[in-house]
């Protein structure tokens, strides 16, 4: 805060212009979507969001998102407390493996997906003997969200971890406290709000994930479409309306989504203080 | 300090949670990682090269290559502008402008494509001015950039704008009090210690921007030699179920990705040595 100066007339150029990128890149396309899905009217717009389809596929994708956010919850809270807080070999292996699906192209995820349990996979008599249907099914969809999601909650955790230390730890666990003991009483408390930013983020990407759930769908109506692959249907039968009015929902978790996330920011800064 | 906890951890869980940890990392990642390498080692390297120099994959190379990095630049700039005004200075609507940079992660990339490509047609709200000028955005290689622009924007601000923050003001009044003009305090005492965050965030962009597939597909118009990208090649292999020609143009992207993220840990490492003194 020592350094916010008044700005001069330099300042308010550079001022106006960072505005003016960020209207035109960021907010008009918000507005843009808003007013084309109610262009024809609130009947319209119901109509749209209510149709059978539609509605099959906000449930597919509140579905897959709540289960990818369990598992990726569950995986960064036990990967970010195992390398912190231990010191082993194979440490930086993991942590390196952990980050790999943040450089992957959303494509190749599904891609490597379909490779491994597609038909020319050394896995694929496993997965045919259980009859389980994996790729162009919802489980296919699943793993490929929770892939592409799957560094988002640890990225959060590992560095106020990291800037902790483990000597709470460790005194709690010479006192005799066991792991769950310690980890609620003396870990959670500071990881909660870099928990809760990273579980918005996971929300965020895992709700609007399109390539690697795009390889992985077998684009069935009513079935494996989730609500970006369902827009992506109604776009190209050339029904706009119907496609930016499924999209107007999307937008409103997004914006929901932001004002959670900078709340959560400020919380923890305060914390901080 | 760290001599005496190597010998071993006194916190209890190492098991369980390494356990938990290898085990979903193993599922989610590993098993499909290594059908990855083990179907790559089928292909016959004869059927590889032709696959991946194939006049139509060359030129979605180029294109992903080009509009990536162009994206990427952009993106350097405004980002560092944006980080810049939000660091330095106090003005209304701060607020709103620091909590909407993430808007990018959070909209779907699907309906940001369907929203830019509506915008930028020749009929649209912004694509018919530009259209007065003979420019065409939408389905064209700009629109691609256009597309990258947006999906990139926050890594670089998200990079830039911590360091920046913690910048010392001691530096830049040294440098006022020895006579030096804005310009001169900015290329010399900011930009080298931001720039490693700078280079990050850039990476970090242009290697998004290569992979980039949800919002492209809408504005690129997706022309063969002309705005086709990568991802969309490897999707319409894959379409074919040709899954070897999809795997080996993906294995060319994964490494032109993992060569530009290994070039970012080079200057990192090599900016975090000038900075702990340590050669």
């Amino acid at each position: 805060m020592k350094q916010k100066k008044k700005c001069g007339v330099h300042g308010w150029i550079l001022i106006g212009l960072s505005s003016a990128f960020l209207i035109v890149m960021l907010i008009l396309p918000l507005i843009y979507v808003m007013v084309t899905a109610f262009r024809e009217g609130w009947h319209s717009f119901s109509a749209a969001v209510t149709d059978k389809y539609a509605v099959a596929s906000i449930k597919l994708t509140l579905e897959v998102t709540l289960i990818t956010v369990i598992c990726n919850t569950l995986f960064g809270i036990f990967a970010s407390w195992t390398i912190t807080k231990f010191r082993f070999r194979g440490k930086k292996i993991i942590s390196t493996l952990m980050d790999l699906p943040l450089t992957v192209s959303p494509i190749i995820a599904g891609l490597i997906y379909v490779l491994t349990f597609g038909r020319q996979s050394f896995l694929y008599p496993y997965v045919k003997a259980s009859g389980f249907d994996i790729i162009f099914a919802v489980p296919g969809i699943v793993l490929a969200t929770i892939f592409v999601t799957f560094p988002f909650i640890s990225r959060e955790i590992v560095p106020v971890l990291t800037a902790q230390g483990t000597d709470e730890e460790e005194a709690a666990a010479l006192m005799g406290a066991g792991f769950p003991m310690i980890f609620r009483k003396v870990t959670f408390p500071h990881i909660k709000w870099a928990l809760l930013y990273g579980i918005v983020l996971c929300t965020a990407r895992a709700m609007g994930e399109f390539g690697a759930v795009s390889v992985l769908s077998g684009h069935l109506k009513g079935k494996t479409l989730t609500m970006p692959l369902y827009i992506e249907l109604l776009y190209q039968g050339y029904d706009f309306s119907g496609a930016f009015a499924v999209s107007a929902i999307l937008v409103l978790m997004a914006v929901i989504i932001l004002v959670i996330k900078s709340i959560l920011v400020y919380k923890g800064k305060e914390e901080e203080l | 300090m760290g001599k005496k906890r190597k010998k071993k951890n006194v916190i209890p869980g190492f098991g369980v949670s390494l356990g938990i940890t290898i085990t979903m990392l193993g599922l989610v990642v590993m098993i499909p990682l290594c059908s990855l390498v083990l179907f790559s080692a089928e292909l016959s390297p004869t059927e590889f090269l032709k696959t991946v120099t194939g006049a139509r994959v060359l030129s979605s190379y180029r294109v992903s290559f080009e509009t990536a990095f162009f994206a990427a630049v952009i993106d350097a700039v405004a980002g560092l502008v944006i980080a810049w005004v939000l660091v330095r200075y106090e003005f209304p609507g701060r607020e709103i402008m620091n909590g909407l940079i993430e808007l990018p992660f959070a909209l779907p990339t699907a309906v940001a494509g369907i929203a830019l490509t509506h915008l930028t047609t020749a009929n649209g709200w912004v694509g018919s001015i530009f259209h007065r000028f003979g420019i065409e955005i939408a389905y064209t290689r700009i629109g691609i950039t256009v597309a990258l622009v947006f999906i990139g924007i926050p890594f670089v601000v998200r990079s830039v704008q911590p360091v920046l923050e913690k910048v010392d003001g001691q530096y830049e009044e040294a440098a006022n009090i020895l006579g030096a003009n804005p310009r001169q305090t900015f290329c010399r005492i900011i930009l080298p210690e931001i720039s490693p965050a700078l280079i990050a965030g850039f990476t970090m962009s242009f290697a998004r921007g290569l992979g980039e597939y949800g919002s492209v597909v809408f504005i690129a118009g997706n022309t063969p030699f002309e705005t086709e990208i990568a991802p969309l090649m490897i999707m319409s292999k894959l379409q074919e179920f040709d899954y070897s020609s999809a795997t080996a143009i993906a294995l060319v992207m994964l490494f032109a990705a993992f060569i530009i993220l290994f070039i970012n840990a080079l200057i990192q490492s090599r900016a975090s040595r000038i900075v702990s003194g340590i050669d």
